[in-house]
């Protein structure tokens, strides 16, 4: 029996929850850009990519754990953000959305190239070698990466939390994304607001991504494939609504794994294969009954 | 020297020429009401002191400073709030979060005005800690008013703040714009209920076609019969009985 309930926390539970949690971090801002900047970045996948990178190559440059060099990869790809913000998105600040939408969309490929060109197309490791799980009563196996990474994406999301609802900074992001138009004649500084939702969207897409390196491996394509899970959270969350991302996250990263598991005779119920079918039959699922997600986000 | 005075203003929306030539002058301590029928640009007068249109002539002179055609985030910086008449509040926001983003522009410690919001609305002190968009219609207006009080602004400008209440709430709505009144903040408003607004009006402007057609206090456009037959639906309020729909 335990044989049985252990297969499905072991093999599942804990890696849908690792999944969701890095799935959580990339939605929350991605939520933030879309209800605040009112338009869809598809470029957010890349800045996962180059989050990984920075960590992979200061990992290489110190020696340090990856989670150490964290801090220091968010902060070089909040910088290239504020950059792509400053150099591609504010000159269509005015322009009706679709524009906005379409730059992001090159700037991924754009972003996606340089990668491409810097670091080379092979995959690789950011940890190398295999760590033993740590194993609790008989049954249960953790894998210490899995603690760490569940740790630290939690630990950002309660900074993220404490952000938004106790500082000013933090507040106008909400009211901004609940009425742009109402915070400008209220004298917010909408500019400010747009600067800090794109280093908290940033920092945490970086992290999303060095966060995932360390569950698996780098590769120039890891982001264009976070994308679709990650715009499937944010939906099913609602979108503009950080707290919903969360959610949607690890309801996405659960249903995945736990769509392969054999809940039915011996044979998984989903190929492991069909994993992303998962994330993208939801998101059409809830955009045609509950297109505002559900924690009530904005339809547009 | 008047609070607020619009010179001759000229303007509109890109092509569309809305005002051509309305001249408004609110005084320190009054409490100036905009009437006439739609589509007669008083909206859009309110909306020209804001800088949220283009004024190709004329000008907007705050205590005898030029505002003309200043942006928004500039002129509310210069001690001017305006109140829209839709969507003014945050609704995922509670109503502290709204007062404070009232108060965002200001670096000092605002939390002496925030407790002077609270004794003018008692109700927003109750449920400050509630989202705002849960709240009435007449509450959302409290919370609309008090978050641009917070900047204790030279001049508040509210935009038709009682359409799409009930009778009822625009009783309450027009108590608590005499209540700011007479805390000391000279108000300019735009009504659609001409007559309960002229009564606690100390000056009115009839606006007709972007023009300025009648001009007085708000007694005397009350008396006027003209005024009253084409404007306030009725004849003059001095010719029947006053007490007619309880105003405040």
């Amino acid at each position: 029996m335990m044989d049985i309930i252990g297969d499905l926390i072991n093999f599942h539970l804990i890696p849908g929850i690792v999944l969701g949690s890095i799935y959580a971090l990339g939605a929350i801002g991605l939520t933030l850009t879309f209800g605040i900047l009112r338009f869809a970045n598809f470029a957010h996948g890349e800045i996962m990519t180059l989050g990984a990178y920075f960590a992979w190559t200061l990992v290489q440059l110190t020696g340090w754990h990856p989670v150490a060099v964290m801090p220091i990869a968010m902060g070089l790809t909040v910088l290239v953000a504020l950059g792509i913000d400053r150099g591609f998105y504010k000159p269509f600040r005015a322009s009706p959305t679709i524009m906005l939408v379409i730059a992001s969309f090159g700037m991924m490929l754009m972003v996606r190239s340089l990668v491409q060109l810097i670091w080379g197309v092979q995959i690789k490791t950011i940890m190398p070698g295999i760590q033993m799980p740590l194993v609790l009563f008989d049954w249960l196996r953790i894998s210490p990466k899995h603690i760490i990474i569940v740790t630290s994406a939690v630990a950002l999301m309660f900074a993220v939390h404490y952000l938004l609802t106790y500082t000013k900074i933090g507040k106008a992001m909400r009211a901004m994304s609940d009425s742009p138009e109402l915070a400008r004649l209220t004298g917010i500084n909408t500019e400010a607001v747009i600067r800090a939702t794109w280093i908290i969207g940033a920092a945490l897409a970086a992290a999303a991504g060095a966060l995932l390196a360390l569950d698996t491996h780098i590769q120039t394509m890891m982001g264009f494939k976070l994308l679709l899970p990650v715009f499937a959270a944010t939906i099913l969350g609602g979108i503009g609504r950080p707290y919903g991302a969360v959610v949607g996250g690890l309801v996405i990263g659960l249903a995945e794994e736990l769509s392969s598991y054999a809940w039915i005779g011996d044979t998984p119920l989903l190929n492991p294969g069909y994993k992303a079918g998962v994330a993208f039959a939801i998101m059409v699922a809830m955009l045609i009954w509950r297109p505002s997600g559900l924690f009530r986000g904005k339809v547009y | 020297m008047p609070t607020l005075e619009l010179r001759n203003v000229v303007g509109g929306y890109g092509d569309t020429q809305i005002l051509h030539g309305v001249t408004i002058t609110v005084d320190p301590g009054e409490i100036v009401v905009i009437i006439g029928p739609n589509g007669a640009g008083k909206s859009t007068a309110i909306k020209a002191v804001f800088g949220l249109l283009n004024l190709s002539g004329g000008q907007v002179l705050l205590d005898g400073e030029d505002i003309t055609n200043m942006p928004p985030e500039q002129v509310v910086r210069h001690g001017v709030c305006y109140v829209p008449q839709t969507a003014n509040i945050f609704p995922s926001l509670t109503v502290e979060e709204n007062l404070e983003m009232g108060a965002f522009v200001r670096e000092d410690d605002f939390t002496p005005r925030l407790n002077e919001i609270y004794e003018l609305f008692p109700p927003l002190k109750e449920k400050r800690r509630q989202a705002a968009g849960t709240l009435s219609g007449g509450q959302r207006q409290m919370v609309a008013m008090g978050k641009a009080l917070m900047l204790e602004p030279r001049i508040l400008l509210l935009d038709e703040p009682t359409a799409g209440l009930s009778p009822k709430f625009r009783g309450e709505i027009f108590s608590i714009v005499k209540t700011v009144h007479e805390a000391g903040t000279p108000i300019l408003m735009v009504e659609q209920n001409a007559k309960q607004a002229l009564r606690i009006a100390d000056r009115g402007y009839v606006l007709v076609d972007g023009h300025n057609k009648y001009t007085g206090t708000g007694r005397e456009l009350l008396d006027d019969s003209e005024v009253a037959v084409m404007f306030l639906g009725g004849a003059a309020d001095g010719a029947k009985d006053k007490a007619g729909d309880g105003a405040a």
